[in-house]
C-alpha cells in the first residue's frame, strides 16, 4: 500500500542480559534473560507507532536498544540505510541528532544542577558546537515557546516547574536539534490525567508541524488509542500483534491483546459495571526461563498442543493486522 | 478610542510590570537554597569567622612582633619558667619557648603550616579522588573492578608505617608530608566518590545525556560532578583536620617539619616536654589554636551536611 520506504526499519533485534546468580562462582554460567527476542517492525516517516505491554515486557529494552543505549545480543536496525548497530561511535554520534528521546519521570530527566537554559541547549551544543551563544539562546527560546514554556523562564531550575513543565521541557531538548524521530518512553504515566491530554496534544500538534515519527511507549491503551498510527504488543519480548491502531481496538486478533482490551477502564460507571473483563490465569511467567513455542501459551484461554511445540510467527491477516497465534 | 485602550498601559505601575514580566526570570540554584540554609546555621558561622581569623593569624601575625622565630635570647634561655613568661610590655606575647625563641611567631608559623598541610592535603586528596572515583564509577565494568581492587590493595598497606619510613629515608621535610600524606589521603574519597557516581550514573538525566550524544568526558564533567559536589565538599572540610591530626602525630614522634621551622604538632610535643617545669604556656597556646581549628572544621562540616543534603537531617 505504501510506497513510502520506512524511516526504521527493525529485524529480528534480541537483546539478552546475562545475569549472575546470587553467590555463584566466577566461572559459572550465567543465566540469559532474554528482554527483546527477535522483534521486527517497520516505521514509516510522519508515522506513530505505539507500543503496549505489561510491565517487564521489554517495551523500554526495545527502546533503548534502538537508541544503542544498551548493546543488542543479534539483528538489524536500519535508520535511512544504516545500520545503527554496527557503526562506530563517531558515526552514531552523527544519527543521535535525527533521533531524540523523552523519558518517563520528567523531573528526573532534566539535572537538577543546571538551568532550564542550559538543559535544552545542550543538544545544540553537541551537535552544532559553532553556533554562537546568542544563535543557541535564540533557539532555545523559540523552542520553549513553542512547547508553552515562557522564554524568560531560561535561567530557572527544574525544581522550580510542576511536572507537566518539566515535560514540556523535556520535549523542547528533544525538539531543538529538529529530529526525525522521537521515542517517548511512558511519557505521560507520571503526569495527572488533565495534564496528560495537554502534553499528548502538544506532541501530536508538533508531530504534524514538523512530520516527525513517533515511538510511543505507554501501558495506557486509551492514550495509545489516542496517538497511534499503528500499535504493536509486546509479551516477554516478543511481538504478538501489530496492527493498524482502529483495526486493533475493533477486532484484536491475538487472545492477549484481547485480554488487554478489555481490561481498558470505560468511563462511565454502568457500562463499567457491565462490562466483561477477560481475566487471565496466572502471572507473568519469568522471562529468565521463558515458556517453550509460543511464550503467552501458558496463560492463554485457548492454547492447544502445537503451542508448546513451535514459536508462532507474525502472519497477515490483511487490514494492515499481524498476529503472531497459531489457533487464531 | 484606541487612545483609551492604549491608556492603561501607559499607566507608570503597569508598564513596569509589563517590562519586568518580559525581562528573565532568576532562578534559584540549589546551591542558593543550600547557602541559605548554611547560612541560617549559627554554630557553622561562628565556625567560619573564628577560622577566618585563626588564618589571618597565620598568615599576617607576624606583623604586630618585632620578634622572629628562630633568634635565642640568652637571657632568658635556662630561666624560662620565671623569666619567659607571656607578657604584653615587652611584646612577647606568648613568652618564650624552651630554648628562648619567640612563642607568639613560633605560633603564627606553625599555624601557617598546619594549616597548609590540611588544606593542600585535602585539595590533592579531593582532585585525584574525585577523578579516580568518578571515572571508576561512570564506566563500570572491568576498568571499574581493576582500579577498585588497586585501591583496596593501597589501602590494605598500613600507611603510617610507609609515612614513617618515606620520612626516614628521604629526610624529615615538609614536601615529603605532603607527597606522604597526598598518597593515601585519596583512597578513602575515592570510594566514597564511586558509590554516589554509581548512583547518579542511573538517573534519568544522565541517561538523557546519552541519548543525545553528548561525549562521556561531558557527562563527567557536566552531569556527574556537579551532583556529586555536595558530597565532596563536605567530606573534604572533615578531611581537613583529619589531615592537620596526622601531621601533628607525624611531627609529635619528632618526623616532623624540620627546625626552625614548626607546626602544632611539633610546638605541643615541646609543650608536653616541659609541662612539668611550669611553663604550661608552651602547651596552652599551641593547644588553644589547634582545638579551635578542628572545632571549626567539624562545625563547619556539619552544616554544609545539613545545608546540601537537608532530607538526611
Amino acid at each position: 500500500m505504501n510506497v513510502q520506504s520506512p524511516l526504521l526499519s527493525v529485524r529480528n533485534l534480541k537483546v539478552w542480559f546475562d545475569i549472575k546468580r546470587q553467590g555463584a562462582m566466577p566461572w559459572t554460567p550465567t543465566d540469559t534473560l532474554k528482554a527483546v527476542d527477535g522483534v521486527d517492525f517497520d516505521l514509516m516517516p510522519g508515522e506513530t507507532l505505539g507500543i503496549v505491554g505489561e510491565s517487564g515486557c521489554g517495551k523500554s529494552t526495545l527502546a533503548r536498544a534502538i537508541m544503542r543505549m544498551v548493546p543488542a545480543e543479534a539483528g538489524t536496525v536500519l535508520w535511512l540505510g544504516d545500520d545503527l548497530l554496527q557503526l562506530n561511535h563517531h558515526d552514531m554520534r552523527e544519527h543521535r541528532k535525527e533521533m531524540q528521546m523523552i523519558f518517563q519521570d520528567p523531573l528526573a530527566s532534566l539535572n537538577p544542577r543546571m538551568t532550564i537554559g542550559q538543559i535544552v541547549a545542550e543538544p545544540l551544543k553537541t551537535h552544532h558546537p559553532g553556533l554562537s551563544p546568542s544563535e543557541v539562546k535564540d533557539r532555545v527560546r523559540e523552542v520553549l515557546d513553542r512547547v508553552g514554556i515562557l522564554p524568560n523562564m531560561i535561567n530557572r531550575y527544574p525544581h522550580e516547574f510542576s511536572g507537566g513543565q518539566c515535560q514540556r521541557i523535556g520535549i523542547a531538548r528533544a525538539l531543538i536539534v529538529k529530529p526525525q524521530l522521537i521515542i517517548c518512553d511512558e511519557p505521560v504515566s507520571a503526569l495527572d490525567v488533565s495534564i496528560q491530554a495537554q502534553v499528548i496534544n502538544l506532541l501530536m500538534e508538533i508531530q504534524e508541524e514538523m512530520g516527525l515519527s513517533l515511538i510511543f511507549i505507554a501501558h495506557d491503551l486509551s492514550v495509545v488509542k489516542h496517538i497511534s498510527t499503528r500499535v504493536m504488543v509486546l509479551y516477554l519480548g516478543n511481538v504478538v500483534e501489530i496492527s493498524e491502531a482502529a483495526q486493533l481496538y475493533r477486532s484484536p486478533g491475538h487472545p492477549y491483546t484481547e485480554a488487554l482490551i478489555s481490561a481498558v477502564p470505560i468511563p462511565d460507571p454502568t457500562a463499567e459495571a457491565s462490562k466483561e473483563v477477560m481475566i487471565l490465569d496466572a502471572d507473568l511467567p519469568s522471562p529468565l526461563n521463558p515458556p517453550s513455542g509460543c511464550v503467552f501459551r501458558t496463560r492463554c484461554p485457548i492454547a492447544g498442543p502445537e503451542c508448546a511445540e513451535t514459536k508462532p510467527p507474525l502472519s497477515d491477516r490483511g487490514n494492515g493486522q499481524q498476529v503472531a497465534c497459531h489457533k487464531r | 478610542m484606541n487612545d483609551r485602550l492604549a491608556q492603561p498601559f501607559q499607566q507608570p505601575k503597569t508598564r513596569e510590570i509589563a517590562e519586568r514580566m518580559a525581562e528573565d526570570v532568576k532562578g534559584r540554584s540549589l546551591w542558593a537554597d543550600a547557602r541559605r540554609r548554611f547560612v541560617a546555621n549559627r554554630a557553622a558561622m561562628v565556625s567560619v569567622v573564628v577560622l577566618t581569623l585563626i588564618v589571618l593569624f597565620s598568615l599576617f601575625g607576624q606583623i604586630i612582633s618585632e620578634y622572629d622565630i628562630e633568634t635565642i635570647d640568652w637571657d632568658v634561655l635556662g630561666n624560662v619558667a620565671t623569666a619567659g613568661k607571656p607578657s604584653i610590655e615587652n611584646g612577647h606575647y606568648f613568652g618564650f619557648d624552651e630554648n628562648g625563641r619567640d612563642l607568639y611567631n613560633r605560633v603564627v608559623q606553625g599555624s601557617r603550616i598546619s594549616l597548609a598541610v590540611g588544606v593542600i592535603g585535602a585539595l590533592v586528596a579531593v582532585i585525584v579522588g574525585t577523578i579516580y572515583g568518578a571515572t571508576a564509577g561512570f564506566i563500570g565494568g572491568r576498568v571499574d573492578s581493576i582500579m577498585m581492587r588497586l585501591v583496596d590493595i593501597f589501602m590494605s598497606i598500613p600507611y603510617m608505617f610507609v609515612l614513617i619510613l618515606l620520612l626516614v629515608v628521604a629526610g624529615r621535610s615538609i614536601t615529603m608530608i605532603f607527597v606522604g600524606i597526598g598518597l593515601t589521603a585519596w583512597l578513602d574519597m575515592s570510594r566514597i566518590v564511586r558509590g554516589q557516581t554509581l548512583s547518579i550514573k542511573n538517573r534519568e538525566f544522565v541517561e538523557a545525556a546519552i541519548a543525545i550524544g553528548v561525549p562521556t568526558w561531558r557527562i563527567i564533567i557536566r552531569h556527574i560532578v556537579p551532583n556529586l559536589l555536595g558530597v565532596v565538599v563536605v567530606y573534604a572540610t572533615l578531611l581537613v583536620p583529619q589531615m592537620i591530626l596526622t601531621e601533628s602525630f607525624i611531627s609529635f614522634l619528632g618526623l616532623g617539619v624540620q627546625e626552625p621551622f614548626t607546626s602544632w604538632g611539633a610546638l605541643l610535643s615541646e609543650g608536653t616536654k616541659t609541662m612539668n617545669y611550669g611553663t604550661l604556656w608552651h602547651l596552652a597556646f599551641p593547644l588553644f589554636f589547634f582545638v579551635v581549628t578542628i572545632f571549626c572544621f567539624f562545625f563547619i562540616g556539619d552544616g554544609l551536611r545539613d545545608a546540601l543534603d537537608p532530607k538526611d537531617r
